[in-house]
């Protein structure tokens, strides 16, 4: 398994590997689709191939076929991934690297995404490998068929393929006038092929339709109200469901009266187990009886906010022998007594909620035993085997499908709304669909984990790092490494025990690692009476994370910057799941209230497929992370969400939102990475940096400043000789 | 009890309870789904819609609060194939991701440009900062607004009599 995927995995609950894919037989897919080419990779009852896996033996007959890309013979092209959309824009960056591929315009590529039963298995929509692992594999689909066009016309008119190129959905003999459409080259033909191990693809440096922007997939239809999110679904018959919760964690039901639920009209009451839920004709009739229902639950005791991280350190469930959660090299403590500074402190992140804005949903529908559930997950196929299991069904019996989604963020990685849908869909003989309220969402969801990070560090008088101890306790193990050269490390993550449900949220624990390190980087800095982007600059060798520092301090005017009382600027720079970052941001403080001003971020992702969805992607990721920087916090006690509304939950808003100038680094020689995730990490250290550089006040706690500036002048008194205007405002 | 709206200049009656909220009903009963629950608290703007050209949380509008009025929902900005010129301008700069919050704030800045056509950049934040964008393209959206005032306001003077 990839490690990114297992880490994030084991980070929200272990989840058991797919088994089984559905195989789309070959016949089948004529049928729907029409006759024509289809690129794929055979089964042959083979373990269901993962996404991007290859298979080395090319059959002679598939019998069935995960099937990547059809060219029908009306000239329409589509391919398939599992891979869904919410709001990352792949949709439109995937069909233009199959539309590049095979030299068409990108509006005749459609994409079929997220449906178990038509597309190849996939793990799931996370780690940002969507760009780099399923762009390439669906360019791989488009460059072999175009190799196949190519081959279909040459024995068509006698010529050698040398001879014929692709070109705007024909194929041209350069020696002759002769053209012939795709659509005439499959008329009457019903061709399967292998995906070549080795096809001619294209280089990111001739790239028409890639590289260049390209409107969002379906646009017109978000600003029409016409796209169907889950939600929006309506099925002939179909009912509202609601769940009732208990009113803590891990409570157990003990008593349930559903009678005066029940003489409702038309309403159907469910209790199994611990599960207790209403079926009615729609969601206000369903709101009505689940409030008729007397249910009584028993909670156990349970930790609190206030004791979280003096619990995550004393709960440590494994001290993380893993490979991944363990990096070792020189001595800290031999080389401890040369360092002419040295540092230790204490970093620690809340609890943070994804707040998707469409809540989890679904629509559960069963025919004669078999299941068809509409569903905003990140994985489809990941609810396929959890509706599965949960029914005791055969995987070929269940089918999700994942209409385009209002967002997820690392948080609908579960089929939560899926199950239950499905159980209420299963009492009531009616299809059902359940939206999950906002408050359901705030609490029953999984959250971003919390997490302590203790940093030990020491440099020598020159200003280069000597050692590095960086301890992670329960936020996870994501860009713990550090970036920089360090000769004597020791990093560790620690697993803990966790009050509340935690997993994936977008970038994992890369925004909790960098949030420390390059927090802890800027008081080394400053304790050595170094610029922090000399500082940075002296302790780096890494080319590309270097250009994207350079280019942000450029852009924002770094050495011009001086800060002021009022007016700080910071800059964080880091690297992770194949992106290079590097975050300045300028804020203001007054009346003890810090406003971000303005933001610049260099991003290098090597080959930019769509720059207009990517700097989507990218200021958008700083928005999100300014919100778990600024005042995000999930509060809690004795197993309750205190704050589980949105007036009592601050999201950012048009009023947080400061200039944002995105700087994209094109590095046309280097793979495309994905974008969705590592935007994000800079920011909360860049503005725990700028507020240092203007009030002299280090925070050390994400949400910085959740009700303005700490006034405790113990705050201020903890800083080891930091002057209170800012080191780096003196030196420019 | 029966209601009777004027939603997208259709009359349109709903058999429901009167305290049923205007966004159920629009949703479940009128099958105008473009209108999106987020939160239910008026707290997040996805359910905005206009009510006598005002922006409206439909929410928190029970529905016989709505009785009798003009309503106008996402589906009734277009005209034929003709989007509204804050459609066409959220469309052209892609001032969305998700997009599940985007009906609401189209609507919202509608009823922002009917009263206030152009409006300054803290004005648009003023009156936008009941929506959430939760990808956060806060800053394409103002950019979207701000394209809508100067297109609207060259086609009106256009198609004004000299």
């Amino acid at each position: 398994m990839h490690p990114l995927a297992d880490s994030e995995l084991r980070q929200h609950e272990s989840i058991s590997r797919l088994r089984h894919g559905f195989e789309l037989k070959r016949r089948d897919f004529f049928k729907l689709l029409g006759g024509g080419l289809v690129v794929g990779v055979a089964s042959l009852h083979a373990p269901a191939q993962e996404s991007g896996a290859r298979i080395k033996s090319r059959p002679e007959t598939p019998e069935t076929l995960d099937s990547w890309l059809h060219i029908g013979d009306t000239g329409q092209i589509t391919a398939f991934t599992g891979k869904v959309e919410v709001g990352q824009n792949v949709r439109t960056s995937l069909a233009q690297q199959v539309a590049e591929e095979l030299r068409v315009p990108l509006s005749s590529v459609q994409m079929i995404m997220g449906d178990t039963e038509l597309t190849p298995y996939d793990m799931g929509t996370f780690g940002s490998r969507t760009t780099p692992q399923m762009g390439m594999q669906l360019r791989k689909a488009a460059a072999s068929a175009r190799a196949v066009l190519i081959r279909l016309a040459g024995r068509k008119w006698q010529v050698p393929e040398a001879e014929l190129a692709a070109d705007n959905g024909r194929i041209r003999h350069a020696g002759s006038s002769r053209q012939i459409t795709y659509a005439e080259l499959m008329s009457g033909k019903q061709l399967t092929e292998a995906i070549l191990d080795d096809p001619p693809l294209t280089v990111p440096e001739h790239w028409k339709v890639a590289s260049r922007p390209a409107p969002k997939a379906n646009g017109r239809d978000f600003v029409t109200g016409a796209h169907k999110y889950t939600s929006d679904i309506a099925l002939p018959g179909m009912r509202e469901g609601r769940v009732i919760r208990p009113d803590a964690f891990h409570a157990k039901l003990v008593s349930c009266d559903t009678n005066q639920a029940e003489r409702l009209p038309d309403i159907t009451a469910v209790r199994d187990g611990n599960f207790v839920g209403v079926v009615a004709s729609d969601r206000a009739a369903a709101e009505r009886a689940a409030a008729a229902v007397r249910a009584q639950w028993d909670a156990p005791a349970q930790p609190s906010e206030t004791e979280l991280f003096a619990y995550l350190r004393s709960h440590v469930v494994d001290s993380s022998d893993s490979r991944d959660d363990q990096y070792v090299t020189g001595s800290i403590e031999q080389v401890r007594g040369e360092a002419a500074k040295s540092l230790k402190e204490t970093y620690t992140v809340a609890y943070i909620a994804h707040v998707p804005l469409e809540p989890r949903a679904a629509v559960a529908d069963w025919k004669e035993g078999k299941l068809t559930v509409w569903t905003g997950t990140q994985r489809p196929f990941g609810v396929r085997e959890e509706l599965a299991s949960t029914f005791h069904l055969r995987q070929d019996h269940v089918r999700v499908i994942v209409p385009d989604t209002g967002s997820a963020y690392g948080g609908k990685h579960t089929g939560e709304a899926a199950v239950e849908a499905a159980r209420l869909a299963k009492a009531a003989g009616k299809p059902v669909k359940l939206v999950w309220t906002r408050e359901e969402e705030f609490t029953w969801a999984y959250f971003r984990p919390s997490g302590v990070i203790d940093i030990s560090s020491g440099a020598k008088a020159d200003g280069s790092l000597l050692y590095w101890a960086h301890d992670n306790y329960n936020s996870g193990p994501s860009a713990m490494r550090t970036p920089y050269e360090v000769p004597n490390q020791r990093i560790a993550f620690h697993e803990s025990e966790t009050p509340l449900r935690q997993g994936s949220y977008r970038s994992l624990a890369a925004a909790a690692n960098h949030f420390a390190r390059e927090s802890h980087m800027d008081e080394l800095a400053h304790a050595l009476k170094i610029d922090p982007l000399e500082f940075r600059l002296k302790n780096l060798k890494d080319e590309r994370l270097r250009a994207a520092l350079q280019a942000a301090a450029g852009k924002l005017g770094w050495k011009a910057s001086s800060a002021t009382p009022t007016r700080g600027f910071g800059i964080a720079c880091g690297f992770e799941k194949g992106g290079y970052v590097a975050t300045c941001a300028e804020i203001s403080v007054e009346h003890n209230q810090v406003r971000i001003v303005r933001v610049v971020e260099a991003f290098d992702c090597g080959a930019v497929v769509n720059p207009q969805g990517l700097k989507n992607q990218i200021a958008g990721a700083v928005m999100q992370g300014l919100g778990g920087a600024l005042f995000e916090a999930i509060h809690f006690e004795n197993g309750r969400i205190l704050n589980a509304h949105l007036a009592d939950y601050r999201v950012p808003r048009f009023s947080d939102a400061p200039r944002i100038d995105v700087v994209l680094i094109d590095r046309k020689d280097q793979p495309s990475m994905g974008a969705g995730e590592t935007p994000l990490v800079g920011i909360a250290p860049a503005v725990a940096n700028a507020i240092f550089s203007a009030t002299g006040i280090r925070i050390r706690s994400m949400p910085l400043v959740p009700g303005g500036l700490p006034t405790n002048k113990t705050d201020k008194a903890s800083l080891s000789g930091a002057a209170s205007n800012s080191l780096h405002g003196h030196l420019s | 009890m029966a209601f009777s709206l004027l939603v997208n200049g259709v009359e349109r009656i709903a058999e429901v309870s009167p305290d049923e909220s205007l966004l159920n009903v629009l949703r479940d009963h009128l099958e105008l789904t473009g209108t999106k629950y987020g939160c239910g608290e008026g707290q997040c703007g996805a359910c905005t819609v206009l009510v006598e050209g005002s922006s409206v949380r439909s929410c928190r509008m029970k529905v016989s609060a709505a009785n009798g009025k003009k309503i106008t929902t996402i589906e009734g900005l277009a005209r034929g194939n003709r989007l509204h010129p804050v459609q066409q301008s959220f469309l052209d700069v892609e001032a969305f991701q998700c997009g599940y919050c985007t009906p609401g704030m189209i609507l919202s800045a509608v009823a922002l440009l009917e009263r206030t056509p152009h409006p300054t950049e803290k004005q648009i934040i003023a009156h936008m900062n009941g929506n959430v964008c939760r990808c956060g393209t806060y800053q394409r959206i103002v950019e979207a607004v701000q394209r809508a005032a100067s297109s609207t306001s060259r086609r009106t003077q256009d198609a004004s009599p000299r």
